[in-house]
């Protein structure tokens, strides 16, 4: 039976630093990728996955009582797999064929290449319908599996994420966990330049959700959105989780908007580990 | 007077949505089927599994793009989704989703478009499927069936949802000419011999597989033996079958109710093209929209009639 990794917070501070340095060395080897969006999901993804959150077992990848996470925003690919690799997935060596032919971590998630990838996603606004699949199998199946997904801001401008959102609050899908990562940034603006989203959590409740807003970079607010997530009963949970896309290296802090999908220079990257600080 | 479907010489049966419908229920035996609905399920008739199984049937709403979404989710979870909407509004408003979410991850997910094709009539060009074969055949690993009655129709859901991978089905509105029984021999990926001849092949799908009966009965008084082929499945196309028509007859005629652009024309003439170079001739809508109108005076006009074969099949014959 799949079981929840729960660190000390000492040890949730060092997989989070390490997950950040994972990110930056595979996207800088590969040359290319999207570091800044997946240095904005860290905490979350490192309370998900040892913060004592999501059920799994590497050895059973496929088990039908796993609680699942579907990396909606196909872009934070560098993030899951760090994650993935960590939780003990492949091996962590693996990380730095990122992005090359042969390799099954490709530029975005491939689930049928990569074992503990629940989704192939990288067309935006997909995932939180393909999580509603999983939580209804869950109903019918009698399990108590949970399901999480994470969107980016930006990408839920797509209508699908709506149409999805609709239906699972008409549904009181309680089974279900959305974590919108709120870095308000997308390609090419700031995402209230090109959609301001605000209230975002005021249209999810509109809907039928419960929602709950933190500093996605709090491991101690992340923990406790978590749980207040798994003791809501009749609705789907939306945690919007307010990051910095970048966080943790300035060179991407500083000018938030012209990092997208752009990996840090070999000549920057040992400044960025440094800030980053010793994880590994 | 009268055209098209309304004087076959075949009785008229069910439509072929509507077989869908029934053999739809009968395969709700199977715990794992569940169903998703676009709140069109008097129309594509899944509300036959919904009478029988509710707590599997999931009505998304007007919503294409979850509810294919929704069906990838349920069969990553190891159900096996039926999702169904009007041909149109599934294969054109989703398609990204069935690329992305179905396709790609190569899911078992079950997808049937009903209202397809011209013979809809009144409702007019905006709710009739005349791309959605070249749609579906576009994805890498989806097997496309367009079945020609209701008994067919019958066999080839239950075989669908037994066949592990994407699947797309063809279903549409009006009764159609009863060609085969229950017990039919009918399998995904073999092409039906319905009459044999070895003057000229005519190659259909659909509701034009009895229409090419009929047009051989025409050419038969001309004294040109005509085979006529049920190539039900369009993707993976029967090679064989259609290699040995090139061998052994002068000609093939292939009709669709289809655009001419990558359907059962395009797809034939691959194969004929590759294997057995031969003289064709396509009988289909053609590169344009329709118009609101009567079914059979919609297929009169847009030249999808038994004559409309015949007469491609003396111009190919003649050259």
């Amino acid at each position: 039976m799949p079981q929840a990794r729960t660190e000390e917070r000492p040890e949730l501070e060092r997989l989070a630093r390490t997950l950040r340095h994972h990110i930056v060395r595979s996207t800088t080897e590969a040359g290319s990728g999207h570091p800044s969006t997946s240095l904005s999901m860290v905490e979350v993804i490192t309370v998900l996955y040892f913060g004592g959150v999501l059920r799994y077992d590497p050895q059973q990848p496929h088990h039908p009582d796993r609680d699942r996470f579907i990396l909606s925003k196909g872009h934070g690919a560098p993030g899951l797999y760090a994650v993935l690799a960590e939780a003990g997935y492949f091996p962590v060596e693996d990380l730095m064929t990122l992005r090359q032919m042969g390799s099954p971590l490709e530029g975005h998630p491939n689930m049928r290449r990569l074992a503990g990838v629940e989704a192939s996603t990288g067309s935006l606004g997909q995932g939180l319908s393909m999580g509603i699949g999983h939580a209804h199998a869950a109903g019918l199946d009698g399990s108590d599996f949970r399901t999480y997904v994470m969107t980016g801001d930006g990408e839920i401008e797509q209508g699908q994420v709506w149409e999805a959102a609709m239906h699972a609050g008409n549904k009181g899908l309680d089974n279900l966990t959305l974590i919108v990562d709120r870095n308000r940034h997308q390609q090419t603006d700031a995402v209230a330049n090109v959609q301001p989203l605000d209230p975002l959590g005021a249209k999810f409740e509109s809907f039928n959700w419960e929602t709950r807003d933190i500093d996605g970079h709090s491991l101690d607010e992340v923990t406790e959105a978590f749980a207040w997530a798994r003791g809501v009963a009749g609705r789907p949970q939306v945690i919007i989780a307010r990051t910095i896309k970048g966080k943790g290296v300035s060179l991407l802090e500083k000018a938030q908007g012209k990092w997208h999908g752009k990996p840090i220079p070999k000549e920057e990257e040992a400044k960025a580990l440094e800030e980053i600080g010793a994880g590994i | 007077m009268s055209f098209g479907l309304s004087r076959s010489s075949f009785e008229i049966g069910p439509a072929t949505r509507a077989a869908f419908g029934d053999a739809l229920a009968e395969a709700g035996a199977n715990q794992d089927v569940v169903v998703i609905d676009g709140d069109v399920n008097n129309s594509t008739y899944t509300n036959k599994f919904k009478e029988k199984y509710p707590e599997r049937f999931f009505n998304v709403g007007i919503a294409e793009s979850n509810m294919v979404g929704v069906a990838a989710g349920l069969a990553a979870a190891g159900k096996i989704p039926v999702a169904s909407s009007f041909s149109t509004f599934l294969l054109s408003n989703a398609f990204d989703q069935i690329r992305m979410s179905v396709a790609f991850p190569n899911l078992n997910v079950k997808l049937v478009g009903t209202h397809a094709g011209i013979s809809i009539g009144e409702d007019g060009p905006s709710q009739m499927a005349i791309e959605d074969v070249a749609l579906a055949c576009a994805f890498p690993g989806m097997t496309v069936v367009v079945p020609a009655d209701g008994p067919s129709t019958a066999i080839a859901t239950h075989a669908l949802i037994e066949r592990e991978g994407p699947t797309f089905m063809r279903c549409g509105r009006p009764g159609v000419p009863l060609l085969y029984e229950p017990t039919s021999d009918f399998q995904i990926g073999k092409a039906n011999t319905l009459r044999q001849g070895d003057d000229i092949t005519i190659i259909a799908n659909g509701i034009m597989v009895a229409m090419a009966l009929d047009a051989a009965e025409g050419l038969a008084s001309d004294g040109i033996q005509a085979r006529v082929l049920d190539m039900h499945t369009v993707k993976p196309i029967d090679t064989d079958c259609i290699v040995k028509a090139a061998n052994e007859t002068r000609a093939i005629v292939v009709a669709e109710e289809h655009l001419a652009y990558g359907g059962l024309g395009s797809t034939v003439a691959m194969v004929v093209g590759e294997h057995r170079p031969t003289r064709m001739a396509f009988v289909d809508i053609g590169d344009t929209y329709a118009t609101s109108g009567k079914p059979d005076e919609l297929l009169e006009h847009y030249g999808l009639t038994p004559e409309a074969i015949l007469d491609a099949a003396r111009r190919v014959l003649k050259d």
